[in-house]
């Protein structure tokens, strides 16, 4: 399942990273701890999480995910915006909290 | 083939934090080193370059791609470690209110370089700063 799948199917908003929409979701991280998500996320994964700043997507990129999910409505900063359009790694939202996002992703992919 | 590059961090700056890792991490890609090895270089050298912006006020890390292993230092000029066995367990942090807000200084940085090194040794000198020595063989597949 694509980034764009789970876009649509879950209702996720686009804030950025549009270029890297056709990436591949083989799985999904729910985590506000940086280096819980260094340490334990799987590559192709897609981060849920209520940080919105940059280092998010570095993150994110380093360790090969497919998308972030914001939740709760929150927003990324521009700088995040900015960088996730470099990496092409989508940033994506949603008003609902973390566990039914979660719940949903996982109910979607597995 | 032996090669060496040199990479400076400034502490404190957590808007340029993670970029000499993925400059490593592209390196690395393009010399077609294994993703297994690339993985582990990338968890070790991000966490300890967050460590140097989090803690120190400067540092230098260095890389060295050795033919059968990459050997990673990374040395800062910071207040260093106390009680180094104390800063390895899981869950202890010094970071400041600011720091862990961000989602770092959650006490997992270390464990996650000892958990994904083939060898580790840190030294520090309290007020001066910390040096950091990682080790990760390019023909293992330890984690």
């Amino acid at each position: 399942m694509k980034v764009t799948d789970i876009v649509e199917k879950l209702n996720l908003k686009i804030f950025s990273g549009h270029d890297g929409l056709g990436r591949e979701v083989t799985g999904g991280y729910a985590s506000d701890l940086l280096s819980d998500v260094m340490g334990h996320a799987t590559a192709g994964s897609a981060w849920i999480t209520i940080q919105t700043h940059r280092n998010v997507v570095a993150i994110a990129s380093l360790r090969d995910l497919s998308a972030v999910i914001i939740t709760c409505g929150e927003k990324p900063g521009d700088d995040t915006v900015s960088q996730s359009n470099e990496e092409s790694i989508p940033v994506l939202g949603t008003d609902l909290p973390t566990f039914e996002i979660a719940g949903r992703l996982y109910s979607l992919i597995s | 083939m032996a090669m060496s590059f040199e990479y400076k961090v400034t502490g404190g700056d957590f808007t340029r934090a993670g970029y000499a890792s993925s400059q490593v991490k592209k390196m690395l890609k393009q010399l077609g080193v294994d993703n297994t090895v690339i993985k582990r270089v990338v968890v070790c050298l991000y966490e300890a370059e967050v460590n140097i912006v989090a803690h120190a006020w400067d540092g230098v890390i260095s890389v060295d791609l050795n033919t059968d292993s990459i050997f990673l230092k990374l040395t800062d000029n910071g207040p260093g470690i106390a009680n180094i066995e104390q800063a390895m367990q899981k869950g202890y942090s010094t970071a400041s209110p600011e720091v862990r807000e961000m989602g770092f200084g959650a006490g997992m940085g270390l464990p996650n370089i000892s958990a994904n090194a083939d060898r580790f040794v840190i030294n520090s000198e309290p007020g001066k700063g910390t040096t950091l020595e990682i080790t990760i063989n390019l023909n293992s597949n330890a984690v």
